[in-house]
């Protein structure tokens, strides 16, 4: 065990795929020379060389699509989408392009790509660089979708959507990027689709992910000392999503609450919730809670912004009324 | 007065503008690392006589569209400093009423249709704006203001390919600084005259873009030939930003002596000296500089006196519309 840097962590996996398979290739602007500017792909310039590791012109749908078309022909790409706000300027490639690909040929060709983006709010940048998109491509079938939310998932989740033979999407949030963790020495490809308990509680189920996960973690804490026992689960993949952590939870504590920073509207939140109502109504003894981002482009100023994302005590409110059996009676933001 | 002095006071004036520029830019990347600005500030320092040049050839009427290094467009075509500055702060008087920040400040009312987050954001929005100055039919132009990186964006070469086709009143400038972020223009595309990319579309030009005059005239030339309904021009400006891609950037990846030679060529050196060799007094171009300073000085207080905004303000605007008595969101 050793303490890692979120994106040292992911840039971890990223070497250590590149030098196990030949094919793995990073693609995007400025990751190479200038090491991202997140820096992220610090150093694996050097490492591998530009022609494992391109710096690209600014031309997000050339970039994601010959990502795509060289996963067609047996590369494994790596894209760094930068802002994660600029994947719209490349949504043909994955969605009618890429996403299809396997269906539309009968299961006889896979894309073997990666895209890599910085979600999420931090510091007043506003309505085009602090975006949370996951739902979009959540909603896209065809396309896999994970959110790690410390180093250690980061590293196994990269590496497995590096192997996986499907299209798969990162999010990495903006601030997660400065938290370090107890990482293992050896880090295996963490397989798609399965969640983890973070928190373990008998009252109250709470899914959340990437940010607001620590949020969330941090709203149990709280309202231990209120009598309320909180369990915390991380999904960590979102499609495929962990159905059996889901219902095993609310086997015990049938009571769920979603939170996430993305608006509420057609957010991964509604996704879940509708998965819990539907296929779990049998283990809800109370109405299920959304806390979320408001239905509002991100502002900018600190204070707005603050107002439109969801917080501990935000949540810890949404405990409380989930527990209560009130939830109606919160006012969305 | 004389038709010589007449030109000589516009002169002076292209100055003021230019140095207003520039100082709203060296002081706001100073307000900033004092904690009054968040978010991120991309200056123009070095490109003034660009925005300047173009802009002195609008008129009412006209529209801009700018990018992620705006504030110099924006001012250019007669913004007030004290509501960018305000908007900077994030404060209520801000031109976005604290929405947007440095990326997204707007004002119609000027024909200025914003900054933009996204690289070749704004080339788009300015060819749908000539197209309905063409149907409005009153011979008024759109001008879109972009760098040498977004030449390497689709909406870039659909922009210039449909405005061509159909003659709209656009006037393209793509301000070529020869890096886009962090990347030299050599890496990132394989020519080195952009408007060489008009070939194929319409008419190009090259300019010089750190000589106001030499740009204020080619930017009048496409300007006229706009609104004689002869279609695009792609202007080239060539020029340098002197501070890093956005403040914090040390710009590192820099050769060595480049800034330098540069910065002989300052724009607002260039002109002040031609300006001077016109006979023009230094004491005239004291007095522009400390009316400017001043005014600097007033707009700072103006945006820090302005009232945050209320956090419920967030829940606001999203449409502008009500639907069922409700905002709408
Ligand atoms: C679609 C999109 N891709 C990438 C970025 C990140 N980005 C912001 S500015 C910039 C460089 C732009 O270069 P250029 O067009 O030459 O303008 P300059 O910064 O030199 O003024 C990049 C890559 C962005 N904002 N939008
Ligand atoms: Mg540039």
């Amino acid at each position: 065990m050793r303490k890692l840097r979120y994106g040292a962590a992911i840039a971890e996996a990223l070497a250590e795929e590149m030098e196990r398979d030949p094919e793995v290739f990073l693609i995007g602007e400025d990751i190479g020379e200038a090491g991202g500017v997140f820096g992220v792909t610090r150093g694996l310039f050097k490492k591998f060389g530009p022609d494992r590791v391109f710096d690209t012109p600014i031309s997000e749908e050339a970039i994601v699509g010959a990502a795509v078309g060289a996963a067609l022909v047996g590369a494994r790409p790596v894209v760094e989408v930068m802002f994660g706000d600029f994947v719209t300027l490349a949504m043909d490639m994955l969605v009618n392009q890429a996403a299809k690909t396997s269906y539309m040929t009968g299961g006889r060709i896979g894309v073997p790509v990666t895209v890599r983006m910085v979600t999420g709010t931090a510091g007043s940048t506003a309505g085009q660089h602090s975006q949370s998109l996951e739902a979009w491509f959540v909603h896209t079938p065809g396309l896999k979708v994970v959110a790690p939310s410390n180093a250690a998932d980061a590293k196994g989740l990269v590496k497995a959507a590096i192997r996986d033979p499907d299209p798969v999407m990162v999010f990495e949030h903006k601030l997660l990027y400065g938290r370090s963790d107890q990482v293992p020495d050896q880090v295996d490809p963490l397989p798609l689709g399965e969640g983890r308990v973070v928190r373990e509680g008998e009252d109250v189920t709470v899914v959340s992910y990437l940010h607001t996960l620590y949020a969330a973690l941090e709203a149990a804490e709280r309202l231990e000392e209120e009598g309320i026992s909180v369990e915390v689960l991380d999904p960590r993949s979102l499609v495929p999503f962990d159905r059996r952590l889901l219902s095993d939870s609310l086997r015990k504590t049938g009571r769920l609450l979603v939170a996430h920073e993305a608006p509420r509207r057609g957010g991964v939140g509604a996704e879940i919730a509708a998965i819990a109502a539907e296929e779990m109504w049998d283990l809800l003894g109370a109405p299920i809670t959304r806390v979320c981002g408001a239905n509002t482009p991100m502002p900018y100023a600190p204070e707005l912004e603050g107002f439109v994302i969801p917080d501990a005590a935000r949540i810890a409110e949404g405990i409380r009324a989930t527990v209560k059996g009130s939830p109606g009676r919160l006012t969305p933001v | 007065m004389t038709g010589r002095n007449m030109n000589l006071d516009h002169d002076i004036e292209l100055f003021r503008s230019m140095y207003l520029i520039r100082r709203f830019e060296e002081r706001a990347a100073h307000l900033r690392q004092q904690g009054f600005i968040p978010g991120f500030l991309h200056p123009y320092v070095g490109q003034e006589a660009v925005a300047v040049g173009v802009c002195a050839a609008l008129e009412e009427g006209d529209v801009i569209t700018s990018t992620h290094r705006g504030h110099g467009h924006m001012l250019a075509r007669g913004a007030e400093p004290n509501r960018m500055y305000a908007e900077l702060y994030a404060r209520q008087d801000g031109y976005n009423r604290a929405k947007g920040g440095s990326l997204h400040m707007i004002d119609a009312e000027l024909g200025f249709l914003g900054a933009n987050g996204i690289v070749g954001g704004g080339i788009p929005l300015a060819t749908g704006a000539a197209l309905q100055k063409k149907r409005e039919g009153k011979k008024r132009v759109a001008v879109s203001f972009f760098g040498d990186g977004a030449t390497n964006e689709g909406s870039f070469h659909e922009s210039l390919n449909l405005s061509a086709l159909w003659l709209l009143p656009v006037v393209f400038v793509c301000e070529n600084n020869f890096y886009g972020e962090f990347t030299p223009q050599h890496k990132h595309q394989p020519i080195t005259e952009i408007a060489r990319r008009a070939d194929s579309y319409a008419m190009e030009v090259v300019v010089e873009g750190n000589y106001v005059l030499e740009v204020r005239k080619a930017a009048q030339e496409a300007v006229d030939r706009a609104r004689a309904g002869e279609g695009p021009t792609l202007i080239e400006a060539r020029t340098y930003r002197h501070r890093g891609h956005y403040e914090g950037d040390m710009a590192r990846y820099r050769p060595p002596g480049e800034l330098e030679e540069w910065m002989a060529r300052d724009p607002l050196v260039v002109f002040a000296k031609h300006l001077r060799d016109r006979g023009v007094d230094d004491s005239v171009l004291r007095e522009v500089r400390q009316a400017v300073e001043d005014r600097l000085d007033g707009a700072a207080r103006f945006a820090e006196q302005s009232p945050h905004p209320q956090p419920g303000e967030a829940l606001e605007d999203v449409y502008t519309e009500t639907h069922q008595g409700m905002a709408l969101r």
